[in-house]
C-alpha cells in the first residue's frame, strides 16, 4: 500500500496505541511518585537554556511544567497537573499520580480481554460513588470562626509538610492562615505580596500588615514621612513625548534647540508642579524618574519613588486607597493614597520602603529569608501552594482529614460498590479502588515504611464505621488523624478524583495515534 | 501513449519528462485510489457510534488533540495522498453543511468503494458501477423520505429536540453529561433560532471555553462572555443598566493615513501642540460622557493618560476586545459599533442589565459577563472542563449539537438512529435491485451490501457480533415492517429505536448518502494518475 501520510508522520493503531500512552502516562507518574507525602523527595531540574539554572522542588506541577515530553499521553497529565495548579494550587502531585495508577490498573484489565469502555463506565460510577462517599464525610466548621481557623491552620500544616518548609510549618502556617484571614473570602491572591531576600533563615520569615516596595527612595529625599499622602501614577517622567503622529521636532540653529530644550524642561517642571499641587508627600510612579523631576521632588521635600513594577502600583493603589493617575489637571478630583507612615527598613543588607497603618487590611506582605534563591525560590512556591489552598477553603469550608484517610474512605465505598454491581463493570470498580489505594501505599513507601503491612492494617482499621484511621508517617504507624491534626481541603480531594478520572478516561478512549510530521524551522 | 506524431511524422512528445514522474492507469489505478480511501475510512471505522473509541493526533508542533469527530481526525491527519485527500474533503463539506455525521460519511464511502472494487474486477465498467450507485442512492433517499417522521416540537416542548441532541453527543467523550449539555444546546438554538423562517444563525451563539472546574460547570449565559478585564485595576467591577458605548477607534491622538509631518520649530508650536493633545483626549473622553455611556468597549488600545481620564469621570472601559466580539457585543445590547468619537450618539448605545467581572481559580484569570442584554438574541455557551484538551473536544462535541439542533429547526423531519435508516434503505435498494436490467443491477445490490457496513461497524465497535447481529436485525425489520429497528449499542435490551430515544435528521442522513455516492462517482472515473515521482 502506498503511504497515505506525509513523510515521517507516524500512525500507531490499537494495542501498540494503547501501550503507547499507557508507557508514557505511567513513565510521567511514576517520575513524580516519589515526591508525594511529607517524606518526599525533592528533584532538581536543569534547564538547558542559557546558564542552566536550576531549580530544586518538589512541586508537581513545576516539575511537569519544565519537562520535554514527545508521548502524546504524557503531555495529557501534565495538562491537569497545570490545570490543577491554576485552579486549586495543590494536589499537583496527586493528580498525576491517581492517574498514572488508574491507567495502571486499567492496562491489566486491558491485556485481561476487557473492553475499554467498558472500563471507563466502571471508572465513571466509581468516581461518583467515591465522591459520594467524601461527600458524607465532610466536616463543614463555618458556623464556628474559632474552630474554622484552627481547621485553616490544620490544613496549612498539612500542605506544609510535605514540602521545604516542614522544618518550620507551624510558623508558615500561621503566617499564610493569617495573610488569607486578612483577604476575608476573596481569592485574590495578587494583594498578598511575597518578598525574597536571601540572607537569615527561614524561620525569620515574617508577615508583615503594611506593604513592603522593593525600591530606593531617591537621593536628597525623607526617608521617613508620617501620615503620608501618597499619589501613585503611571506617566512618563523622561522626557514627556509628543503624542500625536508624526510630530518631530526641526530646528535650524543651535539657539532654536536650546529654546526647545528650555520648552521641554518647562513642560516637565509644570507637570511636576501639578503633581506637587496635588498636596501630597509621596509620589510613585511606574516609570522611569529622570534627575531632573527627581530634583524637583527633592525640592519639595516629596518622596519620589521611580520604576515600581506593574503588580506594585497596583497593589500599592490597593493598598493605600489611592487610583493610578496619569493626568494631573484636576488635583481634587484624584484620589490620594494614604498611610500612618512610610520609612526606609533594613532586611539583610538591602533597604526597602516600608508602608505601614495602612487603610486597606486586605492586603499584607511575607517577607522570606533563607539561605539562598533555590530555598526561597521553593519556599515561596510551598507557601503559594498554601496560599491557593487555604483561599479556596476560605470559600468551600468543607474539610477532611489527611493522611491517607480520604482515600481509604474512598476505596471502602467503591468496593462495597463493586460488589454490588453486576457484569464486567465491577472489575473496573474494582480497578478503581485498587488505584486509590495506592495513594497511601506510596506515601509510605517514600517514608521507607511497611507499606503492605500499614495499609492492610488501615484497611481494617476503615472497617469499622466512621473511623479516622491514617498513616502517621513521623511514628510510621496507624494513627488517628483527627488526633493528630491533618487535614485537607475537600475541594482540592475533590479536584484531584474528578481530573485524575477524566485523565484517564480520555486516554483510555484512544485507540490510534497519528503523529505528524514535527514542522521544519528555518536554520535547522 | 505519451508520444504521438505530427503531420509529417515527425514524434513529438506530449507529456514531458516522462521519467520523472509516476504514472498509473487502468485497474491499477483504480485500485490504488480505492485503497487509499478505504484505509482513510478504516481509521474512522473505529469512531462510529456510542462506543467508538477516540483517536490522539499530535501536530507537527507538538499539541495533542483527542477526538472522534470524523471531520477534526481527518483535518489534522496530515494526508499526503490526493485521494485520501479526497476523503478529508467530503468530511469537511458534510461538517459545513450538516455538522454532524462526519465520521458516518466516510465510512460509508469506503464501503462503497470496497464493493467497487469487485465489481471492477469482474469486469464491469466503472463508469456502469457509478451510474448504478446513483440510481441505488436515488431509491435510497427515496425510501429514506418515506420512513422519515416529522417531529413536532415547539418553544415550549423542546424535550424532542434534546432527545436529538443527545444522540449525537452520546459518541462523545462527554456523554456522562449528554443531558445537561443537551439541553444547553438546545435552549441557545432556541434563543437565537427564527421560528419564522425556520433559519437558525449559529454565529450568534459564542463557545467559549476556560479550563478549570468541572464538565457539569458548563453554562449557557444569556449575553456575552468577553475573556477581558476593565483597563483600569480600579475600575468599578459590576455595572447594573449599562450603557455601552461600542468603539472601534483607539483612545489615543489620531494617526492620518496620510504620510505627514509636524514639524515642531518654535516654542509656541511646541507648547500648542502639546495643549492640543491633551484636549484631544479630554474631548474623547467628554464625548462617551456626554451621551450618557456607562461603559466603553473598544477595539484598540488606550493611552496611559486616556485611561487615567476614564477612570477619573468614573467611566469603566474595555480594550482590546476583538471584532467579533464586539459584534456580538453590539448584536446583543442592541447598540451600534461607533467607528468615530464625534458620531456617538445616545441612541447608539447598547444596553445591558448586569455587566459584571468574574473571576476564575488562583491565576488572576478575569472574564466580563454581559447579562441581561436588550435583545437576548446572542448567548455564549461557557464550558469548563480538567484540561485543554477536553475542552477543545467538548467545543466540538457543543458544535455538533448546535448543528443538530439547527438542521431540525429548519426541517423537522426525522429518521431513527442506530444503524436503523441504513439497514432500512439496503433492504429497499436490495428489492429494487431486481427491478432494474442491465449491469447496474449489480452495482445497486453492491450499494446495498455497502449500507450495510455502517450498522455492521456500530455493532463491530460495540463489542457485538457483527454479522449475527446485522442479519438478525434484517430480519426483524422484514417480518415487523418496523424500520425502526437497529443496533443495541448500549445494551439496553430494545432493538427498536424510537423506544431508545434514538434520532438523526433526515436531511443529515439523505446528505451522507448523497456525498458519499458523489465522492466515490468521482474516485471511479479517475483512470490514470499521474504524479511527480519522488526525487
Amino acid at each position: 500500500i502506498e503511504s497515505l501520510f506525509k513523510d515521517e508522520a507516524t500512525e500507531e493503531k490499537g494495542e501498540r496505541a494503547r501501550m503507547a500512552s499507557f508507557i508514557g502516562a505511567m513513565a510521567i507518574a511514576d517520575l513524580v511518585k516519589t515526591t508525594l507525602g511529607p517524606k518526599g523527595m525533592d528533584k532538581i531540574l536543569q534547564s538547558t537554556g542559557r546558564g542552566r539554572s536550576v531549580t530544586v522542588t518538589n512541586d508537581g506541577a513545576t516539575i511537569l511544567k519544565s519537562l520535554h515530553i514527545d508521548n502524546p499521553a504524557a503531555k495529557v497529565l501534565v495538562d491537569i497537573s497545570k490545570v490543577q495548579d491554576d485552579e486549586v494550587g495543590d494536589g499537583t502531585t496527586s493528580v498525576v499520580v491517581l492517574a498514572g495508577e488508574l491507567l495502571r490498573e486499567a492496562e491489566k484489565l486491558v491485556a485481561t480481554k476487557i473492553h475499554p469502555m467498558t472500563i471507563i463506565a466502571g471508572y465513571r460510577m466509581a468516581a461518583e460513588c467515591a465522591r459520594d462517599a467524601l461527600l458524607q464525610r465532610v466536616r463543614d466548621n463555618k458556623e464556628d470562626a474559632e474552630k474554622f481557623k484552627a481547621d485553616l491552620m490544620k490544613i496549612a500544616m498539612t500542605t506544609l509538610s510535605s514540602k521545604i518548609l516542614s522544618q518550620d510549618k507551624e510558623h508558615f502556617a500561621k503566617l499564610a492562615v493569617d495573610a488569607v484571614m486578612r483577604l476575608k473570602g476573596s481569592t485574590n491572591l495578587e494583594s498578598i505580596q511575597i518578598i525574597k531576600k536571601p540572607g537569615g533563615s527561614l524561620k525569620d520569615s515574617f508577615l508583615d500588615e503594611g506593604f513592603i516596595l522593593d525600591k530606593k527612595i531617591g537621593i536628597g529625599q525623607p526617608k521617613r514621612i508620617e501620615n503620608a499622602k501618597i499619589l501613585v501614577a503611571n506617566t512618563a517622567m523622561d522626557t514627556d513625548k509628543v503624542k500625536i503622529y508624526g510630530a518631530r521636532v526641526r530646528a535650524d540653529s543651535m539657539s532654536r534647540v536650546a529654546e526647545i530644550e528650555t520648552a521641554e524642561k518647562e513642560k516637565m517642571r509644570e507637570k511636576v508642579q501639578k503633581i506637587i499641587a496635588h498636596g501630597i508627600n509621596c509620589f510613585v510612579n511606574r516609570q522611569l524618574i529622570y534627575n531632573f523631576p527627581e530634583e524637583l521632588f527633592a525640592d519639595a521635600g516629596i518622596l519620589a519613588i521611580e520604576h515600581a513594577d506593574f503588580d506594585g502600583i497596583e497593589r500599592l493603589a490597593l493598598v493605600t486607597g489611592g487610583e493610578i493617575a496619569s493626568t494631573f489637571d484636576n488635583p481634587e478630583s484624584v484620589k490620594l493614597g494614604h498611610c500612618k507612615l512610610i520609612e526606609e527598613i533594613m532586611i539583610g543588607e538591602d533597604k526597602l520602603i516600608h508602608f505601614s497603618g495602612v487603610e486597606m487590611g486586605q492586603a499584607c506582605t511575607i517577607v522570606l529569608r533563607g539561605a539562598s534563591n533555590h530555598v526561597l525560590d521553593e519556599a515561596e512556591r510551598s507557601l503559594h501552594d498554601a496560599l491557593c489552598v487555604l483561599s479556596q477553603t476560605v470559600n468551600d469550608s468543607r474539610v477532611l482529614l489527611g493522611g491517607g484517610w480520604p482515600e481509604m474512605v474512598m476505596a471502602k465505598a467503591v468496593d462495597e460498590l463493586a460488589r454490588k454491581t453486576p457484569g464486567k463493570k465491577s472489575l473496573a470498580i474494582e480497578a478503581f479502588s485498587r488505584a486509590l489505594i495506592a495513594i497511601p501505599t506510596i506515601i509510605a513507601d517514600n517514608a521507607g515504611l511497611d507499606s503492605a503491612d500499614l495499609v492492610a492494617q488501615l484497611r481494617a482499621e476503615h472497617h469499622k464505621e466512621t473511623s479516622n484511621a491514617g498513616i502517621d508517617v513521623i511514628s510510621g504507624s496507624v494513627g488517628d488523624m483527627a488526633e493528630l491534626g491533618i487535614s485537607e481541603a475537600f475541594k482540592v480531594k475533590q479536584a484531584v478524583l474528578l481530573s485524575a478520572t477524566e485523565a484517564a478516561e480520555m486516554i483510555l478512549r484512544v485507540d490510534e495515534i497519528i503523529t505528524c510530521a514535527p514542522r521544519r524551522r528555518e536554520g535547522m | 501513449m505519451a508520444l504521438a506524431f505530427d503531420d509529417f511524422g515527425r514524434p513529438f512528445i506530449i507529456i514531458k519528462e516522462q521519467e520523472q514522474k509516476t504514472r498509473l492507469r487502468g485497474l491499477d489505478a483504480h485500485k490504488s485510489n480505492i485503497s487509499a480511501a478505504k484505509a482513510v475510512a478504516h481509521i474512522l471505522r473505529t469512531s462510529l457510534g456510542p462506543k467508538g473509541m477516540d483517536k490522539m493526533m499530535q501536530s507537527p508542533d507538538g499539541d495533542v488533540t483527542i477526538t472522534n469527530d470524523g471531520a477534526t481526525i481527518l483535518e489534522q491527519m496530515d494526508v499526503d495522498n490526493q485521494i485520501a485527500k479526497l476523503m478529508v474533503e467530503l468530511s469537511r463539506s458534510q461538517d459545513y453543511e450538516i455538522g454532524d455525521g462526519t465520521t458516518g460519511v466516510v465510512v460509508m464511502a469506503g464501503a462503497l468503494l470496497e464493493q467497487a472494487e469487485r465489481l471492477l474486477e469482474r469486469g464491469i465498467h466503472p463508469i456502469r458501477v457509478a451510474e448504478g450507485y446513483e440510481m441505488a442512492s436515488r431509491i435510497a433517499v427515496e425510501h429514506l423520505e418515506r420512513i422519515a417522521h416529522k417531529f413536532e416540537f415547539s418553544v415550549t416542548n423542546i424535550e424532542p429536540l434534546v432527545q436529538t441532541c443527545m444522540t449525537t453527543l452520546s459518541s462523545k467523550i462527554v456523554n456522562r453529561c449528554k443531558r445537561s449539555l443537551a439541553e444547553i444546546a438546545v435552549k441557545a438554538v432556541m434563543a437565537v433560532a427564527d421560528l419564522e423562517r425556520k433559519d437558525v444563525n449559529l454565529d450568534l451563539i459564542k463557545v467559549e471555553g476556560k479550563v478549570g472546574g468541572k464538565l457539569e460547570d458548563t453554562e449557557l449565559i444569556y449575553g456575552i462572555l468577553v475573556d477581558k478585564d476593565m483597563s483600569h485595576p480600579q475600575m468599578p467591577k459590576q455595572i447594573e443598566d449599562a450603557k455601552i458605548a461600542i468603539l472601534t477607534c483607539p483612545f489615543e491622538p489620531p494617526k492620518p493615513k496620510t504620510k505627514h509631518k509636524v514639524d515642531i520649530d518654535t516654542v509656541e508650536k511646541f507648547q500648542t501642540l502639546r495643549q492640543q493633545e491633551q484636549k484631544y483626549f479630554d474631548d474623547m473622553v467628554q464625548q462617551c460622557k456626554d451621551v450618557g455611556a456607562t461603559l466603553v468597549i473598544c477595539q484598540w488600545g488606550f493611552d496611559d493618560e486616556a485611561n487615567h481620564l476614564l477612570m477619573n469621570r468614573n467611566l469603566p472601559a474595555v480594550r482590546w476586545v476583538g471584532g467579533v466580539e464586539l459584534e456580538l457585543i453590539a448584536i446583543a445590547t442592541g447598540g451600534r459599533i461607533v467607528p468615530r468619537f464625534q458620531e456617538l450618539t445616545s441612541e447608539k448605545l447598547g444596553k445591558a442589565g448586569l455587566v459584571r467581572e468574574k473571576s476564575f481559580g488562583t491565576t488572576k484569570d478575569r472574564m466580563l459577563y454581559i447579562e441581561h442584554c436588550a435583545n437576548s438574541r446572542a448567548v455564549t455557551i461557557f464550558i469548563r472542563g480538567g484540561n485543554k484538551m477536553m475542552i477543545e473536544e467538548t467545543k466540538r462535541s457543543i458544535h455538533d449539537a448546535l448543528c443538530v439542533a439547527r438542521n431540525i429547526i429548519r426541517n423537522n423531519s426525522i429518521v431513527y438512529g442506530g444503524g436503523s435508516a441504513e439497514i432500512s434503505c439496503s433492504l429497499a435498494v436490495e428489492a429494487a435491485a431486481d427491478g432494474y436490467p442491465g449491469v447496474e443491477q449489480y452495482a445497486i445490490r453492491a450499494f446495498a451490501d455497502s449500507l450495510d457496513s455502517v450498522p455492521m461497524a456500530l455493532a463491530e465497535n460495540s463489542g457485538l457480533q457483527p454479522i449475527e447481529t446485522l442479519s438478525a436485525v434484517k430480519s426483524q425489520q422484514l417480518k415487523e415492517n418496523n424500520p425502526c429497528c437497529g443496533i443495541d449499542c448500549n445494551d439496553i435490551g430494545t432493538n427498536d429505536m424510537r423506544e431508545q430515544n434514538v434520532f438523526e435528521t433526515l436531511i443529515g442522513k439523505k446528505q451522507q448518502i448523497l456525498l458519499a455516492t458523489q465522492v466515490v462517482k468521482m474516485i471511479l472515473k479517475i483512470d490514470d494518475v499521474i504524479s511527480p515521482s519522488d526525487y
